[in-house]
């Protein structure tokens, strides 16, 4: 049973997009885990369906779509910080979520 | 609602009836302006910067000139550019249409150059309201999609809502264009498995290969940083979201900015130049993917939008789909659908995309879409260069 405000977009995916805006601290069922949220995540962000060892591959659509560059838990934000591109790096601003959430 | 458009000389039929003010260099473009103003309703302004020569933005310019929403055209020149001016006249007068070329070295300088084109449009314009329209169908529509701004919720909301229009358009016989190839990169396999034919796949396969070659020369993919504020972490992700645009459907052919489908279906577009990498970036922006849908004779083109994109364009509307409900309770002035809904889960996927098909055919039948009714003209034409597409890329 997982949270409504989480999606899961195909069941062999490693990853759940959130619905909504959802607060640090806040407590979640994914699966057979209840976790405490340990950042902010705003819309559209994943969070790990099941846990992901540094090097395997990220699937949501069920499809690859990049590879951990560390070991991610359960729950955890699924973001440029702990996940790569196989194909070309990706480009982001810094300081631009910091603004976006404000 | 009845569709009705206006037939042209090849068979195409037009949606709109405009004059394009066309300027072949960026030194005639304030002239081009000017011309066009007092009748920015009826006259859209189009062109190409460069002074130097380029095959496809002169192949672009007489697709351009001669998309079926255009009855008229005003060429303008400054007179030393390179731009082949005679070869687009021509091309324009063969296709049936009414067009005028002006040369403002020849023609005593800018104040003269704009009276005489304010003049041309004129009676271009009274001469359109007065054209005859013939009956329409959704199978005379050629339809494209891009998305921008993406985030997380493009291919969740937005994305596979336009897919499921397609879907409905492409089973009433509309010819239905996907894009971007460099935003394709990671769904090769799954996309050439909806090959029409195994040669077709190949060919799948190979544009994005090339697309990725491409990219990575460049340093970057084709991903802007406010993809990764929304949530998309690689192009991969954003690759998939993306791909949902083209729904379910066979797809029947593979085309590169210009060609126009030869038959209802699903076609995918080939944006990314042939050859090294010569003139930067593929599209520098999301109004250059709308302007090569134009060129391979879109009537319309639906952008789906996560961050909130406003853009328009010349030409041929835009319908503007909102993927992430939030965006939309800001922006919601630009925006003709709220697929956001969906991820509130207060819509289906197939309602939106019903929602989306209505849309086209009220637009078709004349209804203004928000970028339209706002005065959204964006128009970006940069150097390309591009090989025929092969034997195997279009349906026998």
């Amino acid at each position: 049973m997982t949270d409504d405000r989480l999606i899961i977009l195909a069941p062999q995916d490693s990853v759940v997009v959130v619905r909504c805006g959802i607060s640090k601290g806040e407590t979640l069922i994914i699966g057979d885990d209840e976790i405490i949220l340990g950042v902010a995540v705003s819309m559209g962000h994943k969070l790990a369906l099941r846990s992901v060892g540094k090097g395997d591959a990220i699937l949501k659509y069920g499809a690859p779509i990049g590879s951990a560059t560390s070991d991610i838990l359960v729950g955890e934000h699924v973001h440029l910080h702990n996940m790569k591109s196989d194909y070309t790096p990706t480009y982001a601003l810094e300081g631009a979520q910091t603004e976006f959430e404000k | 609602m009845t569709m009705k458009g206006y037939l042209r000389q090849d068979g195409r039929k037009g949606i709109r009836n405009l004059v394009a003010v066309a300027y072949l260099v960026e030194c005639a473009h304030h002239v081009a302006r000017e011309i066009a103003l007092p009748q920015r309703e009826h006259a859209h302004v189009i062109g190409f910067p460069g002074c130097f020569p380029n095959e496809y933005a002169q192949s672009m310019m007489e697709r351009l000139c001669t998309h079926p929403n255009v009855g008229a055209v005003m060429i303008v020149s400054l007179g030393c550019e390179s731009f082949n001016r005679f070869q687009l006249e021509q091309f324009v007068r063969d296709s049936g249409r009414q067009v005028e070329t002006l040369v403002i070295q020849k023609t005593g300088g800018t104040r003269s150059a704009i009276a005489r084109g304010q003049a041309f449009v004129e009676r271009a314009v009274e001469a359109l309201s007065k054209a005859k329209t013939v009956p329409m169908a959704v199978s005379d529509l050629v339809i494209g999609t891009v998305c921008g701004g993406s985030d997380g919720t493009s291919g969740i909301s937005g994305n596979p809502a336009a897919g499921r229009a397609f879907d409905r358009l492409v089973s009433e016989g509309a010819a239905c264009i996907f894009e971007e190839t460099g935003e394709l990169i990671g769904c090769e396999d799954i996309m050439a498995a909806r090959a029409a034919t195994p040669e077709l796949a190949e060919e799948l396969r190979a544009s994005v290969e090339k697309a990725a070659q491409y990219y990575a020369t460049l340093g970057f993919g084709s991903f802007a940083a406010g993809n990764a504020d929304g949530g998309l972490s690689t192009i991969e992700e954003k690759s998939m979201g993306a791909y949902a645009k083209s729904g379910t459907s066979p797809i029947l052919g593979l085309i590169k900015p210009g060609d126009i489908p030869p038959t209802g279906g699903l076609y995918l577009m080939d944006v990314v130049p042939d050859g090294p990498v010569r003139f930067g970036f593929p599209n520098i922006s999301d109004n250059a993917e709308i302007v090569e849908m134009m060129a391979s004779g879109a009537h319309m083109t639906l952008f789906v939008t996560g961050r909130g994109s406003v853009v328009g364009s010349a030409l041929a509307p835009v319908i503007k789909i909102a993927a992430n409900p939030e965006m939309y309770g800001r922006l919601h002035e630009d925006m003709d659908v709220n697929a956001g809904r969906i991820m509130e889960g207060t819509a289906t996927l197939d309602e939106i995309g019903t929602e989306i098909y209505e849309q086209v055919v009220a637009v078709a039948g004349g209804t203004q879409t928000k970028s339209e009714d706002l005065g959204h003209r964006e128009f970006i034409l940069t150097y390309k260069s591009f090989e025929p597409i092969g034997p195997a890329c279009l349906p026998v």
